[in-house]
């Protein structure tokens, strides 16, 4: 067993206004930084995962994202998984 | 009417609930009674004819609003109930937790201009044939409630297919409107996709609501036009009735 970090980011869906997001834009460009746009706002959850391999991993943290840690409804998910240093055999 | 209302950590609105219907058993049902229920109880109290899963913050809205109290224990007695009929009442942060357990479809995010509002708004009931507004007259000015809101994430949304079956199967049964009954953005407190303020399933027995019409159950606290939907549940029980609308 390995021990991997999972990293997940969990943002409103693309066809829902982010309003957070939006008010951001408009003080960037306020700063003159024009060239940013599409400010989305988000969680980002941090995890401990447990598992044979980096594939079970992800497998692992998409069916909590499925049922917990996100709501398919309104928000749009993704996982990045990350081998620990010094896992354990 | 048998009422339990249930009590999840962070619920604010659980006692008024049960005072309003209390108040309401006074008037058409002395032998009515109503339960607290706790949100670890694995079972519902027996024989109840509704539960209200009342206003709050339950779980400190952590992660999101009521994805935490949907797994409470007494949550699967609860779609339980729903699934055999039973009348379930979600008002503000119980209307957040019928949608997280899917009892509702959508889902209610932040409002639009990012504060918590907190006022009178005015609701157009759109369906006076369902249990929840059955003591409204169909076709009089009282379809027209002044109804308080308290929340920051009252928004609600659903993808367009969505909200496209919603009103196709006539499940919304509040909308926000100006106080002449006009639909228009200003008179949207918080961005809902099309005003919407409360829905139904298809069954009709499971229903949604961001306005708290358990504090306007009498006139001396500003208003009774909640009371509508309490009296409405109160007399679709007294008769027993089971107005449970079909899928059209």
């Amino acid at each position: 067993m390995k021990h991997y970090l999972a990293q997940v980011t969990i943002t409103l869906r693309t066809s829902i206004l982010d309003v957070q997001g939006k008010t951001v834009e408009h003080a960037l460009h306020a700063l003159h930084m024009p060239s940013m746009s599409n400010v989305r706002i988000g969680k980002h959850i941090q995890i401990n995962v447990h598992a044979p391999d980096a594939e079970t991993a992800k497998e692992q943290v998409e069916t909590a994202c499925m049922k917990l840690l996100a709501n398919p409804i309104m928000e749009d998910y993704s996982v990045t998984i990350t081998e620990l240093a010094g896992a354990m055999a | 009417m048998r009422v339990g209302v249930v009590t999840f950590p962070g619920s604010n609105c659980d006692a008024d609930a049960r005072y309003a219907s209390e108040y309401t058993n006074a008037l058409f049902d002395a032998q009515g009674q109503v339960f607290r229920v706790w949100h670890k109880d694995s079972q519902l109290p027996a024989d109840l004819d509704l539960v209200i899963l009342p206003g709050g913050f339950s779980y400190g809205d952590y992660l999101r609003t009521g994805a935490i109290a949907r797994f409470s224990p007494i949550m699967e007695q609860v779609i339980q109930f729903a699934n055999g009929g039973g009348y379930v009442m979600g008002i503000c942060n119980g209307f957040q937790i019928l949608c997280e357990c899917g009892l509702l479809p959508g889902a209610l995010i932040r409002n639009t201009n990012l504060r918590f509002v907190c006022k009178d708004v005015y609701l157009r009931t759109e369906r006076t044939d369902t249990a929840f507004t059955c003591s409204l007259a169909s076709d009089t000015p009282t379809r027209l409630l002044r109804i308080p809101i308290a929340h920051g994430e009252g928004r609600y949304t659903a993808p367009p297919e969505m909200l496209d079956e919603l009103e196709g199967n006539n499940q919304v049964l509040f909308r926000y409107v100006d106080a002449s009954g006009q639909l228009t953005p200003q008179a949207n407190p918080n961005g809902s996709e099309r005003n919407i303020a409360g829905i139904i399933n298809k069954t009709g027995n499971v229903m949604g609501m961001m306005p708290h019409p358990e504090r306007a159950i009498e006139s001396a606290i500003g208003s009774d036009d909640g009371a509508v939907v309490f009296t409405s549940l109160a007399q679709t029980i007294a008769s027993g009735s089971q107005l449970i609308t079909s899928e059209s």
